[in-house]
């Protein structure tokens, strides 16, 4: 089993403040992981870090077999990874199938009629087709967090990074989003999710990594992680010896 | 399309029915409308806040000088010249000042003017600090007549103003158009997007610098005079033009176009008032900008749902399979 993403021993601070701790961990081609922990865990700091939108105080990151630690945003992209970010970020002057297209064109390099053509299908995938002329800034919270995801399909990823994508849905909303990550997933993208709607979660990923104060505190199957006592104390806050 | 193409004959045909004065001020109208595209381009699309575009006009204009009165160039040739030679130096300028961020660059690019205005007051054989005239053989290679010379500054003042526009709105309308357009909505999701922010902007503050030395170029091939402290203004060539930019509505195409109408009705009205005529002025830009701070045009669509220029790419929801 190859690794697509391999983490090796990440620092990270700000300040006083460390968001990554010696993280390690590997993810490999194809898989689903899951990344849980408290606020201010350093979850969303780590995806910054993959993307290059960080620059790590030290350890590596490698991607496909490449280090890619230093690496600009753009060229990783390129290579393969995209991601959604937590609180959307359209470009909202723009209609929602040219935000698709820039995805297409920038990210997976499609030239013009190909870009347009997978700009639409990942419209049409992510349910956003009827709403392809509407301009970005206008979409409700379920149509932004459609948008992250749409955006970051049209790159065509090998690696998909989800940040808190099911955050702030009602029920119904979640499990359409859940049945879309699925088939992508099915389709061979590897995917790494960081959620606290846990049970969204347990529907896709294979493997479950916790994190607080930047390191990596437990990291293993789904249900095994959920039922041991160090991740109930410190995610569910519950005492340990309760 | 067609009312546009009308408006630009009856323009064009001016010289035969505006006088000497209309003429002058319509030409200086084309000149500040593509100084505000260009500063728009820049400012309000690759977010590069500039507030020293001054050193590219006033390079222009002491590079048409020069040219002419050194180099033996035909104004015309010299104007051009200027642009493809500022193009060349705002690479370097770039590469310095785009290690800076936000206001800082904007600072860093006023001490930039600043250094360029000072480096050409130093140069004697061009007047040093109180400037020189173009010589008249120079003036007479334009045209032998004075109408004539009048009318041809006209026809490349509203040239350049066409062309200005012209390529600006089909650069907004290529691919780099669509990058260009992420990065001024969100620079940290269109990097996410493998979009290279550096290269764009780099790329958009090359061409605008050499376009801004061109018409830099013609405003003083037009006021045959030049200075050291007129070619490097800061209130002539940045304020006015930020104004006429804020005012008609940053970040969009239709704004510059509202905002240099506004601003010369402004300034033929209230000019005699002097130093009132920069309160009003100042005043104004202060109300629009914390009342509709995406300025007139701005206000516009957001009631109508309007767009003089057709940017965007749009799906036809007739055939759902197809891009539009």
């Amino acid at each position: 089993m190859s690794a697509l993403l391999s983490i090796n021993s990440l620092q990270k601070s700000f300040g006083a403040v460390v968001v990554a701790d010696a993280t390690t961990f590997e993810v490999a081609k194809g898989e689903a992981v899951g990344i849980l922990g408290p606020n201010g865990a350093g979850k969303t700091s780590l995806f910054n870090l993959i993307t290059g939108a960080l620059r790590t105080d030290g350890g590596t990151i490698g991607f496909a077999g490449r280090d890619i630690t230093n690496a600009p945003a753009a060229a990783r992209c390129k290579m393969g990874i995209a991601r959604s970010f937590q609180i959307p970020q359209p470009f909202g002057g723009m209609t929602v199938f040219e935000n698709a297209l820039v995805g297409a064109t920038q990210g997976a390099g499609l030239p013009g009629s190909r870009a347009q053509a997978h700009a639409l299908s990942v419209l049409e995938d992510t349910g956003l087709i009827d709403k392809a002329n509407m301009r970005a800034g206008a979409l409700s919270l379920l149509d932004r967090k459609r948008l992250e995801l749409a955006r970051a399909l049209a790159a065509k990823p090998q690696l998909l990074l989800l940040d808190e994508i099911a955050g702030g849905l009602t029920d119904a909303e979640c499990g359409a989003l859940i049945a879309t990550i699925q088939r992508i997933h099915a389709q061979g993208t590897t995917i790494v999710w960081i959620e606290h709607v846990v049970h969204a979660l347990l529907a896709v990923v294979e493997k479950l990594i916790v994190i607080d104060f930047g390191r990596k505190i437990a990291e293993g199957a789904p249900k095994a992680i959920m039922d041991s006592a160090e991740v109930k104390e410190i995610y569910l806050g519950i005492a340990a010896d309760a | 399309m067609i009312i546009a193409a009308i408006g630009v004959l009856i323009l064009a045909a001016a010289p035969w029915w505006a006088g000497r004065a209309e003429l002058r001020l319509l030409g200086e109208i084309y000149l500040y409308l593509a100084l505000a595209y260009l500063w728009n381009l820049m400012a309000g699309y690759a977010g590069l806040v500039s507030v020293g575009q001054q050193a590219y006009v006033g390079f222009g204009g002491y590079m048409l000088f020069a040219l002419t009165m050194f180099g033996g160039l035909h104004p015309i040739a010299a104007v051009l010249a200027a642009g493809v030679i500022a193009a060349l130096l705002s690479v370097p300028v770039a590469a310095l000042i785009f290690r800076l961020k936000g206001a800082y660059f904007a600072i860093g690019t006023w001490v930039t003017a600043e250094v360029f205005r000072l480096s050409f007051a130093q140069v004697s054989s061009l007047g040093g600090g109180s400037g020189s005239s173009l010589p008249v053989n120079v003036v007479k290679s334009l045209a032998a007549s004075r109408s004539g010379r009048e009318a041809l500054s006209y026809w490349l003042a509203l040239g350049s103003a066409i062309v200005v526009i012209a390529c600006v709105y089909l650069f907004l309308r290529s691919r780099r158009g669509l990058t260009l357009t992420a990065i001024r909505d969100s620079e940290v999701a269109a990097a996410g997007l493998g979009i290279n922010i550096w290269r764009t902007k780099l790329e958009v503050y090359v061409v605008t610098s050499a376009f801004t030395a061109i018409i830099g170029g013609l405003i003083f091939l037009q006021k045959l005079r030049i200075s050291p402290d007129a070619a490097f203004s800061v209130n002539d060539w940045t304020a006015f033009v930020i104004f006429i930019v804020v005012i008609g509505g940053i970040g969009t195409l239709e704004g510059p176009i509202i905002g240099t109408i506004l601003f010369f009705l402004l300034r033929e009205t209230l000019a005699d008032l002097g130093t009132v005529y920069l309160i009003v002025l100042g005043v104004l830009a202060i109300v629009i900008m914390l009342k509709a701070p995406k300025g007139v045009w701005g206000l516009i669509r957001s009631r109508f749902d309007l767009e003089l220029f057709p940017l965007s790419y749009r799906v036809k929801t007739d055939t759902p399979d197809k891009g539009a």
